[in-house]
């Protein structure tokens, strides 16, 4: 239980900042300071306790095979703004046009030269405020070395979602992407992100809501088996602001998904969910963390994952309520469900909390396929492989609920199924 | 307490109850200090320290090498600070590790010789005057008759054992219960077997200390098929000031033995904090049970968090034979700093741990206390049930382990934390680890946090309650679940001592 925090000798990058304006590179500098002031995770820290950051850290990503297999085009029922990124570089040629009316987009490597733009008050921002209590490292090495991503600015309802498409074509890609999203007084913004992205992907995102305005997130991790990929979520919420996240997860040797969210304003939301399904040497970590630190906060996170064949699934999720976050309803919950002997489930469900007048529950459980709901669907004449589908499916069904548009609770749930088919082969 | 005048007054409430709540005080009410002659071991740490403790108690020379290795692994070691307690820096050698009261250095023959002020110390603690011959040391007094049920009781005053009572109808029993420091003298072979054998000599920071300086305890030998005739408990006394208090338990319930044991801590009232590091060991072997509750109750430092006991302690419990159980109940209201996790190695197919804990801090207090099944055997089950109850400015963490190993088959672990915050001040935190590694085992894991219920308050005032004794009821209920699982007498000092601990905690 007990893992010292000293460290012997703190690995650091020691790559040069990239070239760029004084704000850009202000906050590279401080990233870097961050950085240098944490070092590298390494296996021995307690937050990485139960992933190993060796493949994350390591100077030269390994080797990533490309999936073989049909890919159905994503989201192709609705109408969205398409921005592709292969292995990391903007694909202009694949890309829409970046306009988008109430919507100012533009490519952080387009800004970066400039001296003065409104992200500078963002970029690395909600990172460095996310360091504190727990560091992460590998969000700071992001900012300070990240040379594209994508800088959004909504200032009203915007009338398409924005979709981040990321191609994975090279076997040895190593790629870093850092988005900055602002969305001022009750605007509106959905944004997919889909793909494999690249052989190792570092990816962070902040997420500036004011007040009353609404964020929905829908990602879709895979199906390349053989990436890795750390990203970071960091969202800050003004009064009364909605932010929803979903993430479904399909393969991949080593994902970590890091979600930290301040509810700064008083009666903002927050939806945390994924699913993730996986088998052989598939290791998934969802690791989020929710600061209350305003009145009549919800915080919702729902995690569910389906391990077969030797894969371990973690989860380590935490709800800190500060003093004075009266009224907060903080609501968490982490499932597995292990189809074999060998898969594996670990979990750090953590409550910390500062304030009396709060109603905060967390639950997790693990274990196999319920032996009486199996028997029941096959005294029913259902054959035993398609019976295990559907409880499958009926397990994840709590996190897809979390998704608000019903087509795209569909799309996922067909995700879902086609891994279902590959794995009977 | 303005509020018991009011209680005697009002019609249909039992005289018991008025008593109960006059008995319990406005304070902290094992708070005084015996004034007597103690024997003391120069203050600090080295190695000629645990050569005089290893001494003073008569230790054969493998003992004394034993406690030396531990030293010597300690000087290596890293004071923990992972867990959410903050604390000024320890001096250990600004400690006393050794010191017992000087009367008894020969043992008294009747009670006239006792220091009367021992005996008065035990009166005050309320111990049966029978019992307290025995603690006293005097001999001969085993054979004088017992009134009512029987428990036999082993004392602890600062570092020694002043006596055990019982003790030959437990040897007509087969079984041995004597202080710790006797067993590896009268018992060498099984303390060489079992010692250490559940927390290893380097466990960690706190029981490696305790292995180079462990004073006295208790030690429990139930022989295959027996099951002990009464309650077995210890009672400890920290009194002495700067002192450290490091007590060694170990119990072994031989096949298909039982033993219930239970333990009691107070301490006196003091500006400056002191030192509690002890170590517990339980090895059941197979289809044996142990029960072991512990109602701590060292001095908590005051209101505004002067002193109190930091409470450091290792417990764990080796299911290891096949059918073995264990069950640890604890209630703690006492120390300004706890640091314990009473915990389970099911190592034995279908062995059973089991864990209840009623954690309160009030005030500055701070506890950091929870459990670890870890699960080895086919078979095996856990249940944990934690309440933690948390006013004024204290923090209370339940941190706890439950692990599935891959071999551990069709295992289950049922787990249930419960936080009740008072207050605005105060914290309530839970941090529990879960590690399933095959899919035959079933782990559930529950969690709450929330404050007094408003309604069920509203209710109780508006049957005539004052605020105070509505918390009370309402927390009593809160802990219903832990305080069914504490033996009898237990079971109403813990009642009591819910009420007490929270006193002062709303208004």
């Amino acid at each position: 239980m007990a893992a010292p925090k000293a460290k012997e000798t703190p690995a650091v990058d020691t790559r040069p900042l990239p070239e760029g304006g004084v704000w850009i590179t202000a906050a590279r500098r401080a990233a870097q300071a961050r950085l240098a002031e944490t070092g590298l995770p390494q296996r021995r820290d307690e937050y990485w306790k139960f992933t190993r950051p060796d493949e994350l850290i390591d100077p030269k990503p390994p080797r990533a095979a490309l999936f073989r297999g049909d890919v159905p085009e994503v989201f192709g029922t609705v109408d969205r703004l398409r921005l592709v990124f292969v292995d990391g570089v903007f694909d202009r040629e694949a890309s829409d046009d970046l306009a988008l009316e109430w919507v100012r987009i533009e490519r952080l490597s387009d800004v970066s030269a400039q001296d003065i733009h409104w992200a500078r008050d963002l970029y690395g921002t909600l990172e460095a405020r996310g360091q504190n209590p727990v560091p992460r490292p590998l969000a700071a090495l992001n900012t300070a070395q990240a040379r594209e991503g994508v800088l959004i600015h909504v200032t009203g309802r915007a009338p398409r979602p924005i979709h981040l498409v990321y191609v994975h074509e090279s076997e040895v890609s190593d790629a870093m992407l850092h988005h900055c999203i602002r969305l001022e007084e009750g605007a509106e913004l959905t944004l997919f992100e889909t793909g494999p992205a690249a052989a190792r992907f570092n990816k962070v995102m902040e997420v500036d809501l004011a007040a009353r305005a609404t964020f929905h997130h829908l990602r879709i991790q895979g199906p390349d088996h053989e990436r890795r990929a750390i990203t970071h979520i960091f969202a800050r919420l003004a009064q009364e602001a909605v932010f929803k996240t979903f993430t479904l997860t399909v393969n991949g040797v080593l994902t970590r998904n890091e979600c930290v969210i301040e509810m700064a304003g008083d009666d903002a939301s927050a939806h945390v969910a994924g699913a993730a399904i996986g088998g052989g040497n598939f290791h998934h970590d969802d690791t989020v963390f929710i600061t209350h630190d305003a009145l009549r906060g919800e915080s919702r996170q729902v995690f569910k994952k389906v391990l077969s064949n030797g894969a371990t699934g973690v989860f380590q999720g935490k709800i800190l309520v500060k003093p004075d976050a009266q009224k907060t309803d903080g609501y968490q919950i982490s499932q597995s469900l292990l189809l074999d002997e060998d898969s594996q489930f670990l979990a750090k469900p953590e409550l910390e909390i500062h304030a009396d007048d709060v109603a905060c529950s967390h639950g997790s459980t693990s274990g196999a396929i319920d032996e009486d709901a199996l028997y029941y669907l096959r005294s029913r004449g259902i054959p035993e492989p398609i019976a295990t589908d559907l409880l499958v499916i009926s397990f994840l069904a709590e996190a897809v609920a979390e998704i608000a548009d019903e087509r795209l609770r569909e799309e996922i749930i067909g995700h879902f199924e086609a891994w279902l088919e590959r794995r009977h082969g | 307490m303005a509020a018991v005048d009011e209680v005697q007054i009002r019609e249909g409430v039992d005289q018991d109850t008025v008593e109960t709540v006059r008995q319990v005080g406005s304070a902290y009410k094992h708070g005084w200090e015996t004034e007597i002659e103690m024997d003391f071991a120069p203050m600090g740490l080295d190695e000629e320290i645990v050569r005089l403790i290893s001494a003073k108690n008569e230790e054969p020379e493998w003992m004394t090498e034993w406690r030396l290795g531990a030293y010597r692994r300690w000087l290596q070691m890293k004071e923990p600070d992972w867990a959410m307690v903050h604390y000024p820096k320890i001096d250990f050698q600004k400690q006393y590790y050794y010191a017992r009261p000087k009367s008894m250095e020969v043992k008294p023959k009747s009670l006239d010789e006792v220091d009367p002020k021992l005996l008065a110390t035990y009166e005050k603690l309320g111990i049966p005057l029978r019992e307290q011959m025995i603690l006293a040391g005097v001999e001969g007094a085993e054979d004088a008759p017992a009134e009512g049920r029987k428990v036999a009781v082993d004392a602890v005053f600062d570092s020694v054992s002043v006596g055990t009572t019982f003790q030959a109808e437990l040897k007509r029993a087969g079984v041995i219960f004597c202080s710790i420091s006797e067993a590896i003298r009268e018992h060498p072979e099984l303390v060489k077997k079992y010692l250490g054998s559940v927390v290893p000599v380097s466990d960690n920071f706190y029981a490696t200390l305790n292995s180079a300086v462990f004073s006295d305890g208790s030690f429990v030998y139930v022989p295959p098929g027996v099951r002990c005739p009464m309650e077995l408990s210890t009672y400890f006394r920290i009194n002495a000031e700067n002192t450290g208090q490091f007590e060694r338990t170990l119990i072994i319930a031989d096949k298909g033995a039982y033993v219930s044991y239970l333990e009691g801590c107070t301490a006196p009232q003091r500006d400056t904090s002191q030192l509690h590091a002890a170590v517990v060991e339980l090895v059941a072997l197979e289809d044996a049970e142990i029960k072991y509750s512990t109602v701590q109750n060292w001095y908590p430092g005051d209101e505004e968090g002067r002193g109190g006991i930091y409470n450091f302690v290792t417990k764990r419990a080796d299911c290891r034979g096949d059918r073995s159980k264990v069950m640890w109940t604890q209630v703690e209201t006492g120390s300004a700093v706890t640091w314990k996790y009473p915990s389970c190695i099911l190592r034995g197919d279908e062995s059973q741990g089991e864990f209840y804990s009623i954690a309160i801090t009030n005030n500055y207090q701070q506890a950091d206390t929870g459990t670890k099944m870890v699960h080895l055997g086919r078979n095996t089950r856990s249940r944990i049930v934690s309440k933690g109850i948390s006013a004024g400015h204290a923090q209370n963490t339940y941190r706890g382990l439950v692990s599935m190993h891959p071999k551990a088959k069709n295992s289950r672990n049922y787990t249930q934390c419960d936080s009740l915050l008072i207050g605005d001040k105060c914290g309530a935190h839970t941090v529990p680890y879960i590690e399933v590694r095959n899919n035959s085992s079933r782990v559930e894991h529950e969690a709450t946090t929330s404050k007094v219920d408003d309604d069920q308050l509203f209710y109780c005032r508006a049957r005539g309650m004052d605020e105070e004794e509505a918390v009370a009821l309402v927390v009593n209920g809160f802990c219903r679940e832990v305080l069914q699982a504490l033996p009898m007498e237990f079971a109403m000092e813990a009642q009591q001592l819910v009420a007490i601990s929270l006193e002062g905690s709303v208004g």
